[in-house]
């Protein structure tokens, strides 16, 4: 056994045993929350690149699993938002609650299997098990949509089943021509020709779709904006980074040869277009989850704005893993804190939220802590991730790279700023129904944790650039630690 | 020889399969269509990917383990998005009911 495969199927046994469990969810998500915090330490001490073939079948048939720096950030990362954003759903979705029995019976075996996606996901490098795990992740996330609407839930599933046909496609094309579909074989065999590149191109547009990047983000504001807090919360911080971590082990490992600049520039220049595009809507829109949603489009974009600039100078990789991190524990706080203002709240506009700062002051902390994460404010784990790529982006002499990360960070300061002004204003202090103290808790502990990420900058970048692939870090990572602490220090 | 052009005989079938699907998926409006337009897809990636394994002898199964796969999670995916939509019908109909019971009293 090996903590690699337990993190995969120890998701899938809870799974199953939350459909049995009638009343004992409580105890049941304290026993998963407590195995897979252990897991995930056991994972983090693993040296990087650990490999693990699943029920010893030898490559190239079996399936490997693998400990790299980016699945040992983000796979704690999932036990961390996943956890805590389970606790808040215990109150929600618990068997003695007012949320309708269906939806009380669905959420927890959809909870359970998204976390297993999530994990088989990050750690997996077998391109069809790839698939399906999308697909796993695809079921839990749609079934956690349509508690919100069935229109957008649909959407989202037929879209989804589209990506997936493409990148499938892809896989295709991949066994064809060079008889395996693992990435780690692939890396010393893939070679610049035109089936190649045709195969990189229909996976990656497949992955764009689940990874919403703009322009085929169209199927994520409805969905995430319309599900309870807590599917937001896994749906925003969790499952577009499926997409986009496959995404990253296609062009900088399996097919890395078949990756032309050309092809980083253009998915660089779409990820500027998407922080540009989904801060403008995030400032447009009237309601607060709305707000949220398209702030995640935005924040998606700043992960593929990186990939022009992780081949050369600077810690572009450290900077990436870092964001994807830290936007996944922010979100999640953030759709948290959200979903509990807007029960407090007259009405789901930002206009409603008046006066709630004075009666429920933790839970507009939390909002706010969130935010200076987004917005990358230091000291943050956004500040540490945004630091790093623009500062990748100024000594590669990409100005256009840097400047668009800047704006994005200014847009996201109006965008976030807005429903935070609203909650101080008003004179009179709204009466709010007390709520249960882990609900208000989870919101705030996932903010402290996206904050305190700015503190632990430079043994993260450590982990990410670990088993990073080959075609990445250039250079080690020395003065990291110092540059990270002097720039917080000298916002300070 | 004969061999070989029977192995492309599957991918290219597989991609008029693919192109169809697409074509459909795009052209066509109603949810249900577009879930079977999707499944033609399915079913050309599928034809395309157990074509591979097609020797002159014999068969390689890994091409054919991953097409079963396939099949399974596409048959799972689908039961799943027809469920839906038959929810989305519902919930139409009900809507629709709602309006016309509100205009006659």
């Amino acid at each position: 056994m090996s903590p690699l495969d337990l993190l995969v199927v120890a998701p899938l046994v809870f799974m199953v045993l939350s459909l049995l469990a009638g009343g004992w969810q409580r105890s049941l998500l304290a026993l998963a929350i407590a195995t897979m915090a252990a897991l995930s330490v056991w994972l983090m001490t693993l040296d990087p690149g650990t490999a693990h073939v699943v029920g010893g079948w030898e490559l190239p048939l079996g399936v490997l699993l693998r400990a790299d720096g980016l699945a040992q950030m983000l796979v704690p990362a999932v036990t961390l938002t996943a956890g805590l954003t389970g606790l808040y759903a215990l109150h929600q979705f618990a068997p003695e609650s007012h949320a309708s029995n269906a939806q009380t019976a669905a959420f927890w075996p959809l909870y359970y299997l998204m976390w297993s996606a999530a994990n088989a996901a990050f750690l997996t490098t077998d391109l069809f098990n790839l698939y399906v795990t999308l697909e796993m992740a695809s079921i839990a996330a749609v079934a956690m949509a349509a508690m919100g609407s069935v229109r957008a839930a649909l959407r989202y599933l037929l879209i989804a089943l589209l990506g997936s046909i493409f990148y499938l496609l892809g896989v295709a094309l991949i066994l064809s021509r060079y008889g395996t579909v693992d990435v780690t074989l692939l890396a010393g065999m893939a070679e610049a020709d035109f089936a190649t590149a045709l195969a990189l191109a229909l996976m990656t547009g497949g992955l764009l779709v689940k990874a919403a990047l703009f322009p085929l983000h169209g199927w994520l504001p409805p969905a995430h904006a319309a599900a309870p807090a807590p599917a937001s919360a896994l749906l925003s911080g969790l499952v577009v980074k499926i997409g986009f971590v496959i995404t990253v082990r296609l062009w900088f490992e399996g097919l890395a040869a078949a990756a032309t600049p050309a092809g980083l520039h253009v998915l660089g220049g779409i990820g500027a277009l998407a922080i540009l595009f989904g801060s403008l809507q995030a400032i447009r829109q009237e309601s607060l989850k709305a707000l949220v949603a398209y702030s995640t489009v935005a924040q998606i974009g700043y992960l593929f704005l990186a990939f022009p600039l992780i081949a050369g100078a600077g810690h572009a990789w450290a900077g990436l893993s870092f964001h994807a991190v830290a936007h996944m524990i922010a979100k999640a706080a953030m759709f948290l804190a959200a979903g509990l203002m807007l029960k407090a709240a007259a009405g789901p506009r930002i206009a409603d939220l008046a006066g709630l700062a004075r009666a429920m002051p933790l839970t507009v902390t939390a909002f706010g802590l969130a935010a200076v994460s987004l917005m990358g404010l230091p000291p943050s784990g956004g500040f540490s991730a945004k630091f790093l790529l623009v500062d990748a982006a100024l000594r590669q002499g990409q100005a256009i790279h840097a400047a668009v990360m800047l704006i994005g960070g200014l847009l996201a300061a109006v965008y976030l700023f807005r429903p935070l002004a609203v909650a101080f204003s008003g004179s009179e202090t709204p009466v709010v129904p007390p709520k249960a103290p882990s609900m208000v808790a989870a919101p705030l502990a996932l903010a402290l944790a996206a904050l305190l990420l700015g503190f632990a900058g430079g043994p993260l970048a450590d982990l990410a650039t670990g088993g990073a692939p080959a075609t990445v870090a250039p250079e080690p990572l020395p003065a990291l630690e110092d540059t990270v602490e002097t720039a917080s220090e000298d916002e300070q | 020889m004969e061999a070989l052009a029977t192995g492309h005989l599957f991918a290219l079938t597989g991609a008029v399969l693919v192109g169809l699907g697409l074509f459909g998926f795009i052209t066509l409006r109603h949810a249900l269509r577009q879930l079977l337009a999707v499944n033609v897809s399915g079913a050309g990636v599928f034809l395309m990917l157990g074509g591979l394994g097609r020797g002159a002898a014999t068969t390689d199964p890994f091409p054919q383990a991953l097409v079963i796969t396939g099949i399974v999670v596409a048959v799972a995916l689908t039961a799943f998005g027809a469920a839906l939509i038959l929810r989305q019908a519902e919930e139409d109909h009900a809507a629709k009911e709602d309006d016309e019971r509100g205009g006659k009293t």
